[in-house]
């Protein structure tokens, strides 16, 4: 059997090529990684991802796999006898999963981006309101799902676990610019003592973030970007 | 696999969405109970069921909800294996999954933002509705569709089910546009086709008989 070739392309900072990177770590497969530059798209990129031009992409002997939680699912189907699954076998378990997973990424992430970009007050206190929200109810599906385990998967880290997981850093970092908790110890106890549990696990610890790091991104990078957007458009 | 017994789908006549979950649980000779909610006036049980989204289709199986159109489809082919509605190769899944998204990521939300815009700004949204219809449809001929009638081959499968409901909501759509076309058999021949024989099954007929006690008057 040929070697199989594994490349991924992504950018340090996002959240969706991140938990890519955890679970082939997790499943112990070798890959090449391509940091891409999104300001000016290289033509690896488009020739991969020529519908969305967007990270991640997993390019498997050549073959290219696109968004993120497709392949997710394609790493746990194509490598099913490596490493611990990343979805649960149960089918109405594999459906939480899946359900939850999507209000993570459009609800609860969204929404905390939504902190940063608020450019009132009120538009700010609104979006708090509703990551809060978000967080109460992934601390309910948290003890439903893990079971009384240390993770959304149970023993091992599964597909919610990197979900959420990896936007944990963001999570972090919009705590530090804008100046407000929402890991909130009293009221999410379960899920930050996950979120501890998480971020120490070898094969996510290689490839997070520091919080610094995605704290100078937002303001050094992104925030201008978005005023500049703002004054632009009007 | 352990089935479920008790199955309970909570819809509307009005949603495209709800179509595809009765034909994927008709296809698979599942049989459910099903209940009409008013959407302006949900009812407590169907509340209690999906309270995060308050949407349908929902579906419980044997009192365990699961909202969401695509989870809920997964959820049956899963449960259900027989016919299949997804290829067997990992690589071919990961195609098919990726097309669906794109339809509710790229697709679907347009055809909100038609209905509730008029003039201009309407036409404009049109004009980028039919491009990503045509993309659609190049992707799904180049990645997905061999041969057959449908794009999954001799059988309907994942994709047919989310797109066959959706013709119905186009051409729904169409109708407040003027003489324009958003499902046009000279710009998406091949969607056009594939839905046409999809339109045909069984499932379809029997579940648009069964949804005409619902229509409104």
């Amino acid at each position: 059997m040929g070697e199989r070739e594994l490349k991924l392309l992504g950018t340090w900072v996002s959240p969706y090529v991140i938990r890519v990177r955890v679970v082939l770590n997790q499943k112990g497969l070798k890959y090449e990684y391509f940091e891409q530059d999104l300001t000016n798209k290289s033509e690896l990129l488009l020739k991969y991802n020529p519908i969305h031009k967007k990270v991640p992409v997993l390019i498997d002997n050549d073959q290219p796999v696109c968004e993120s939680l497709v392949i997710l699912q394609y790493i746990d189907e194509a490598w099913s006898k490596t490493g611990p699954s990343v979805l649960p076998t149960d089918p109405y378990e594999r459906a939480m999963a899946r359900f939850w997973a999507v209000y993570i990424d459009d609800k609860v992430f969204l929404a905390s981006a939504g902190i940063l970009k608020a450019t009132t007050e009120e538009a700010k206190a609104e979006k708090i309101i509703e990551t809060m929200a978000g967080l109460e109810l992934l601390e309910e599906t948290f003890k439903k799902c893990s079971k009384g385990k240390p993770f959304f998967g149970g023993d091992t880290i599964g597909f919610l676990d990197v979900t959420l997981g990896s936007c944990l850093v963001w999570l972090k970092a919009t705590e530090k610019v804008s100046e407000l908790t929402l890991l909130d110890g009293n009221k999410f106890p379960k899920l930050v003592k996950w979120t501890e549990q998480f971020l120490s696990a070898d094969c996510v610890k290689e490839v997070m973030p520091k919080v610094e790091k995605v704290e100078e991104y937002i303001n050094k990078t992104l925030k201008p970007k978005w005023a500049a957007a703002a004054t632009s458009s009007k | 696999m352990t089935q479920p017994n008790e199955i309970k789908l909570f819809g509307s006549v009005m949603s495209g969405f709800c179509y595809m979950v009765h034909h994927a649980l008709k296809l698979k000779g599942v049989e459910y109970d099903y209940i009409e909610e008013d959407l302006k006036n949900k009812s407590e049980e169907f509340l209690k069921m999906n309270p995060v989204h308050k949407k349908v289709p929902t579906l419980v199986v044997d009192g365990k909800p699961i909202a969401e159109s695509l989870v809920i489809l997964q959820y049956i082919d899963e449960t259900w294996p027989e016919p299949p509605l997804m290829p067997q190769d990992p690589y071919q899944k990961s195609k098919v999954r990726f097309w669906a998204d794109f339809i509710y990521q790229k697709m679907v939300p347009l055809t909100f933002v038609i209905r509730k815009s008029e003039g201009e700004a309407q036409a404009k949204v049109v004009d980028e509705f039919l491009t990503i219809f045509k993309t659609l449809e190049d992707g799904i001929s180049k990645e997905v569709h061999s041969e057959g009638p449908f794009i999954h081959g001799a059988q309907p499968g994942l994709l047919d089910m989310i797109i066959g409901p959706c013709h119905t909501g186009l051409k729904y759509l169409e109708q407040g546009l003027d003489g324009v076309k958003l499902v046009d058999d000279k710009k998406t021949p091949l969607l056009c086709m594939w839905m046409d024989e999809y339109s045909k099954i069984d499932v379809v007929k029997d579940t648009a008989e069964m949804m005409k006690q619902y229509a409104p008057a």
